[in-house]
C-alpha cells in the first residue's frame, strides 16, 4: 500500500509551566488515509485540539513539539513556518468551532470566499466569483447569489458555519481539520450542518479529521474513531467496531454516560467519577484512567499499559487486554 | 485559535497557579525585570525625596553669597551646585522631587476615585442616565485643559491646591471612559447577573462585582497618569503658573535651569535627569502592569 | 399531580420594545403556561432564540412581565415592586451555563456561595455563614476546604458544582437552570445530573431544567415543556411527550439527537429528513401558526389561524395536524 495521506508518529506536544511542563500530548501515533475520515473524542484537557493544532503548526511559540507529521510526504514538524503557511488553505485546512470568530465581521461572505481563492490560485474575479458560488451551493445555502453579497451578521449560526465550511473546502484540500464545528449550534441545525459537511467532504474525496467531545456526532460521521485520554491515545478502531465492542474500559465509560434518546431514562445516569489527571503535577506512572477506572487492578497503577494491536483495525491501551479478557 | 483550545491551552498552563488573580498578577510583575527596575528605581527617587534635606547640611531657602551657581563640588557639601541665589540646588531638587511627586500621586488618586465611581455608574446603570453622564464628560473633555487652567489661575491667583485640582478635574475625564466601557462589558458577565438574580442593590453590585473587575486598566492607566501630571505641573511651573517661591518643584527648576542653560547647565540637567527618570520609572511599571493584569496577550 | 402547584404560570408574554419588529415590539415569550409542584422538574426544551432564557428571568422577575401571571407559593408576583420581590429571589435560584463565567473571579470559592446569605440573612454571624458554605460545599460533593479557592483553580465540573451550592444556600424550593450542563463534557454532565436528582430527593427542590439537548432533559424532567419562537408548542407529561410527541416540531427535535451507534445512526439520517431552513426571525414571526415554515405537515390553514392549545391524554399541544 502506498504512503498514507498523513502519517503521525510519536508526536508530542509540551507546554513550559511556570512548574515544570505539561505534557498536554504524548507519543500519538495514527495514519489517515486519503479519502477517509477520522474523529477524535475526548473531554476538555485530553489533547485532542492540540494534536491538531500540532498538525496544521498553529501551536503558540511556549510549545515544544516533538515526533514526525508526514502529509503527503512532507515532513511538518519543524518545517519553516512559511511552507506550512503555504500549506494552510491550500492542501489542508480548519474549521473552528465559532464561526462567528472566523469570518471577518465587515467584509461580505462572497467576498472572503473569493479572497481565498484569488490568495491562492490567483484566479481572475469571475473564476473566484463563480467557484464560491459553486461551494456554496453545495454546502446548501439556499439562494446563494443573494447571501453571496450580505455580511455575517445576516447569516443565522448555521448558515455561517456552513460558509466556514466552504471556505475550507473552496480550494479542495485533501485534509480538513474539523474542532468541534457543531458544538456551537442547536441540536437542529447540528444534524444538518454534519450531513453537509460529511456530503461535501465525501463529494471531494477529502479526508477529514473531526475533533469533538460527542460520540454521537463521530458515529455518523466518521470511518474510524482516535479515543483520547490525558494526551494518550487508549483506542483507536473503526467506528462501527468501536461503538459495537469498545474494549477500553474509558471508551466503554463514555458510552455508558452519554444521555442518549435510544436508552430508556434512568434515575441515576452512570458516570465516571472524579476527574482528569492534572497534567501539569507530571505524569501518573501508570495508567492515567487507573484511578477512575472501576475495573483497575494494581498492575494499572505502577505500569502504563501500550497500545496494542487487537485486529489490523483496532488498537487499545489496557493491561486487561493483554491478560486477554 | 478557537475559544475553547486557547481556554483549553490557558487551563493547562495555568492549572498549576493556586491563588487569586491579584496575586498571579503580581507574581507575572514580579518576573518582569524592567518593571522591577522601574520600581527600583521609584523607590530610589522617593528616598531621595523624603531623606535628601536631611542628608545636607543646607536648607532650601538659605543663600549662600559666597558660593553663587557653582558647579557641582564635594566642597561644603553643594554636592548638585547651587543655583543663581546661591541655594544648593541638592536639597532643591529633593524638595522639588517632593512637591512633584506628591502633586502626581494625589492629583491621579483624585482622579481615579471621581473617574471609577463616574464611570462604573453611568455604565451600570445605562439608558437615559448613562447618556447623559457620557455627554457631560464630552464637554468637559472638549475645553482645553491649560486654558482652563491659565484662567483659574488668574482668577484666584497662584495655588498649589488649585493646580492639584484644575488638573484632577481634567485627568478622571478619561479614567470615566475607560471604566465605563469596561462596565458595559463586566455587567454582561453572567456573575453580575447572578448576583441581580438574588436581588443584590446596585450599589452592592458596583462595588462588589463590577468595580474590581474594571480596575485593572484603571491600575495601568493611573501609573501612566502620574508622570503626566507631573509633567503638566512642570510646564505649569515653566510657564510661570504653577508653584511659587520659595517652594519649589522639577518644573520650576528646570525653568529656572534653563535661562541659566550656557553658564550653568547643571541647574538644567540635574532636575531634567530627576524628571526623566521618574517618566521612565512609572513607564516601564505602567507597562510590566499591562502585561502582569492582561497574561492572555502573548506578544 | 395533585399536589397544590408551587410555581404556576398563566398565559405569561414578555415584550421587548425594538426597532425594526412589525409592531415595535419583539414578543419573546407569548402566552405561555405552565404548573410545577414541589418536588418535580420541568424540562423545557427549543432551539436557541426560542425564549427559553427570557422564561428563566422572567421567573425571576429580571425582565418586566408584559401580560399574564406570574405566581409562586401561592402568592401573585407579577406585577410586585424590587422589595416585594426579595421573597420571590430567595426562594427562586438560576443556575447558569457557562460555570466560570457565573463566578466573579476575584472571589474566593467561600466568597461567592456566602453572597446569597448575605443579602437574604445579613443577620448571620461570621462562623454560621463560614459553616453554612461548608456545608453547602459538602452537599455538592467538593468538601469544605474548596472555600478559599479561586474559580480559576476549578475544572469546568468543579464551578459549577459552586454555582449549584450558590443556589443551594438558604433553602431554596424552585432552582432554574439554563443550559447548566451544556458546557460541560459528556462524563461530567452524568455527574452533574445526577447531583441534581440527589439535591431533589434530599430537599424536595423543584427545578426548572432548560435545554436545547432532548437526550439531557430526558433523564431529568418529569413534565416537558417545548417553546418555538416564544410560543407553546407542545406542554405534558415527559415520558408521554418523549414517547409519542403531538407536535410535528417535537418529533423533528427529537429526531435531531444523533444516536452514539453507527448503524442506528445512518439508518437514522437516511430516513429522516432534518428540519429544513433557519429559525424565522422573531421580529417578523409567520403568520397563523409560527412553526408552518419549517413543517413538514404545513397546510394553507396553518398560515392563517394560529393553533390553540388541544388537550390529549396527559399532553397539550398546539397543531392543527397532530402526529399519531
Amino acid at each position: 500500500m502506498s504512503e498514507p495521506l498523513l502519517r503521525v508518529r510519536d508526536l508530542s506536544v509540551r507546554f513550559r509551566a511556570r512548574r515544570g511542563s505539561v505534557h498536554a500530548v504524548n507519543g500519538v501515533s495514527f495514519d489517515l488515509v486519503r479519502g477517509r475520515s477520522l474523529g477524535i473524542v475526548g473531554e476538555s484537557g485530553s489533547g485532542k485540539s492540540q494534536t491538531c493544532f500540532a498538525i496544521m503548526g498553529l501551536l503558540p511559540q511556549s510549545a515544544e513539539c516533538t515526533g514526525s507529521v508526514r502529509f503527503e510526504g512532507d515532513e511538518l514538524i519543524g518545517a519553516p513556518r512559511r511552507t506550512l503557511d503555504r500549506l494552510r488553505g491550500q492542501r489542508m485546512s480548519l474549521v473552528f468551532q465559532d464561526p462567528m470568530t472566523s469570518l471577518t465581521p465587515h467584509r461580505t461572505v462572497g467576498a472572503q470566499l473569493c479572497e481565498i481563492v484569488r490568495v491562492h490560485d490567483g484566479a481572475s474575479a469571475a473564476e473566484a466569483r463563480r467557484r464560491a458560488l459553486e461551494i456554496m451551493e453545495r454546502v446548501r445555502i439556499p439562494d446563494p447569489e443573494r447571501r453571496f453579497d450580505q455580511y455575517p451578521f445576516e447569516f443565522s449560526g448555521g448558515m455561517r458555519q456552513r460558509i466556514v465550511i466552504a471556505a475550507a473546502l473552496i480550494q479542495r484540500p485533501s485534509l480538513v481539520i474539523a474542532d468541534e464545528p457543531t458544538t456551537a449550534l442547536d441540536v437542529t441545525v447540528q444534524a444538518e450542518v454534519l450531513r453537509t459537511f460529511k456530503a461535501v467532504v465525501e463529494h471531494a474525496g477529502t479526508s477529514l479529521i473531526l475533533v469533538t467531545h460527542d460520540l454521537g456526532v463521530v458515529a455518523g460521521t466518521c470511518d474510524e474513531v482516535m479515543v483520547m485520554y490525558a494526551g494518550r491515545v487508549v483506542e483507536h478502531a473503526d467506528t462501527s467496531t468501536l461503538f459495537a465492542a469498545p474494549c477500553h474500559p474509558y471508551t466503554r465509560a463514555l458510552l455508558a454516560c452519554r444521555p442518549g434518546l435510544d436508552s430508556k431514562p434512568v434515575a441515576r445516569m452512570p458516570t465516571i467519577e472524579g476527574r482528569p489527571p492534572d497534567l501539569a503535577r507530571g505524569e501518573p506512572l501508570g495508567c492515567a484512567f487507573a484511578p477512575r477506572c472501576s475495573v483497575a487492578t494494581s498492575v494499572c497503577e505502577h505500569s502504563r499499559p501500550g497500545l496494542r494491536e487487537l485486529t489490523q483495525t483496532h488498537r487499545a491501551a489496557c493491561h486487561l487486554l493483554e491478560a486477554g479478557q | 485559535m478557537s475559544a475553547t483550545a486557547l481556554r483549553e491551552r490557558d487551563a493547562l498552563v495555568e492549572s498549576a497557579a493556586g491563588d487569586s488573580p491579584g496575586r498571579a498578577a503580581w507574581r507575572r510583575f514580579r518576573a518582569n525585570r524592567t518593571a522591577m527596575a522601574g520600581v527600583a528605581l521609584l523607590a530610589l527617587i522617593t528616598l531621595f525625596a523624603i531623606a535628601g534635606p536631611w542628608l545636607s547640611p543646607h536648607d532650601m531657602e538659605t543663600n549662600d553669597w559666597e558660593r553663587i551657581q557653582i558647579a557641582p563640588t564635594l566642597e561644603q557639601s553643594h554636592w548638585f551646585g547651587t543655583d543663581a541665589n546661591g541655594r544648593d540646588l541638592f536639597v532643591r531638587v529633593a524638595a522639588g522631587a517632593r512637591l512633584s511627586l506628591l502633586i502626581g500621586l494625589v492629583t491621579t488618586g483624585v482622579a481615579v476615585l471621581i473617574g471609577v465611581l463616574y464611570g462604573a455608574v453611568a455604565g451600570y446603570v445605562g439608558g437615559r442616565i448613562d447618556q447623559w453622564m457620557m455627554r457631560f464628560v464630552d464637554v468637559l473633555y472638549a475645553l482645553p485643559l491649560f486654558f482652563g487652567i491659565i484662567i483659574l489661575v488668574t482668577i484666584f491667583g497662584r495655588n498649589i491646591l488649585l493646580v492639584f485640582v484644575a488638573i484632577g478635574c481634567v485627568e478622571w475625564l478619561t479614567i470615566a471612559r475607560i471604566v465605563r466601557g469596561q462596565t458595559l462589558s463586566v455587567k454582561q458577565m453572567e456573575y453580575v447577573e447572578a448576583a441581580r438574580s438574588l436581588g443584590a442593590s446596585p450599589s452592592r453590585i458596583i462595588f462588589r462585582h463590577v468595580v474590581p473587575n474594571v480596575l485593572g486598566p484603571v491600575i495601568v492607566f493611573s501609573t501612566l497618569l502620574v508622570p503626566t501630571v507631573i509633567l503638566v505641573e512642570s510646564f505649569l511651573s515653566f510657564l510661570g503658573l504653577g508653584v511659587q517661591e520659595p517652594q519649589t518643584s522639577w518644573g520650576l527648576l528646570i525653568s529656572q535651569g534653563a535661562s541659566a542653560i550656557d553658564s550653568s547647565p547643571w541647574l538644567l540637567v540635574i532636575p531634567a535627569a530627576f524628571l526623566a527618570a521618574t517618566m521612565f520609572a512609572f513607564n516601564f511599571i505602567g507597562d510590566g502592569l499591562r502585561d502582569a493584569l492582561d497574561p492572555r496577550d502573548d506578544s | 399531580m395533585s399536589a397544590r402547584p408551587l410555581l404556576r404560570v398563566e398565559r405569561l408574554s414578555v415584550r421587548f420594545p425594538v426597532r425594526g419588529a412589525v409592531d415595535g415590539l419583539l414578543r419573546a415569550l407569548e402566552n405561555v403556561s405552565f404548573e410545577l409542584e414541589p418536588g418535580r422538574t420541568l424540562g423545557i426544551v427549543g432551539e436557541s432564540g426560542c425564549g427559553k432564557s427570557t422564561l428563566a428571568r422572567a421567573l425571576l422577575r429580571l425582565v418586566p412581565i408584559a401580560d399574564g401571571r406570574l405566581e409562586f407559593d401561592g402568592r401573585d408576583y407579577t406585577f410586585d415592586d424590587e422589595t416585594a420581590l426579595r421573597s420571590l429571589r430567595r426562594a427562586v435560584r438560576l443556575v447558569f451555563q457557562d460555570p466560570l463565567a457565573s463566578l466573579n473571579p476575584r472571589f474566593t470559592v467561600g466568597q461567592s456561595i456566602r453572597e446569597p446569605l448575605e443579602i437574604f440573612e445579613p443577620g448571620l454571624s461570621r462562623t454560621e455563614c463560614d459553616r453554612a458554605v461548608g456545608a453547602a460545599l459538602e452537599r455538592v460533593g467538593l468538601g469544605a476546604g474548596f472555600a478559599q479557592r479561586y474559580p480559576h483553580e476549578l475544572s469546568g465540573g468543579q464551578n459549577q458544582r459552586v454555582s449549584i451550592a450558590r443556589a443551594l444556600i438558604g433553602g431554596p424550593r424552585l432552582m432554574v437552570c439554563d443550559e447548566s450542563v451544556s458546557a460541560l463534557d459528556v462524563s461530567v454532565q452524568a455527574q452533574i445530573l445526577n447531583l441534581l436528582a440527589d439535591l431533589q430527593r434530599d430537599t424536595g427542590v423543584a427545578i426548572v431544567f432548560i435545554s436545547h439537548d432532548l437526550s439531557v432533559v430526558r433523564h431529568i424532567s418529569h413534565r416537558l415543556l417545548v417553546l418555538y419562537l416564544g410560543r407553546v408548542m407542545e406542554y405534558g407529561d415527559a415520558a408521554s411527550v418523549f414517547a409519542s410527541p403531538a407536535h410535528p416540531y417535537t418529533r423533528s427535535l427529537l429526531d435531531a439527537v444523533p444516536i452514539a451507534d453507527p448503524v442506528l445512526e445512518r439508518e437514522r439520517a437516511a430516513r429522516l429528513p432534518a428540519l429544513a431552513g433557519d429559525l424565522p426571525s422573531p421580529l417578523n414571526p409567520p403568520s397563523g401558526c409560527v412553526f408552518r415554515t419549517r413543517c413538514v405537515a404545513a397546510t394553507p390553514h396553518c398560515g392563517i389561524a394560529v393553533p390553540g392549545l388541544t388537550q390529549r391524554g396527559a399532553t397539550r399541544f398546539a397543531c392543527h395536524h397532530p402526529l399519531g
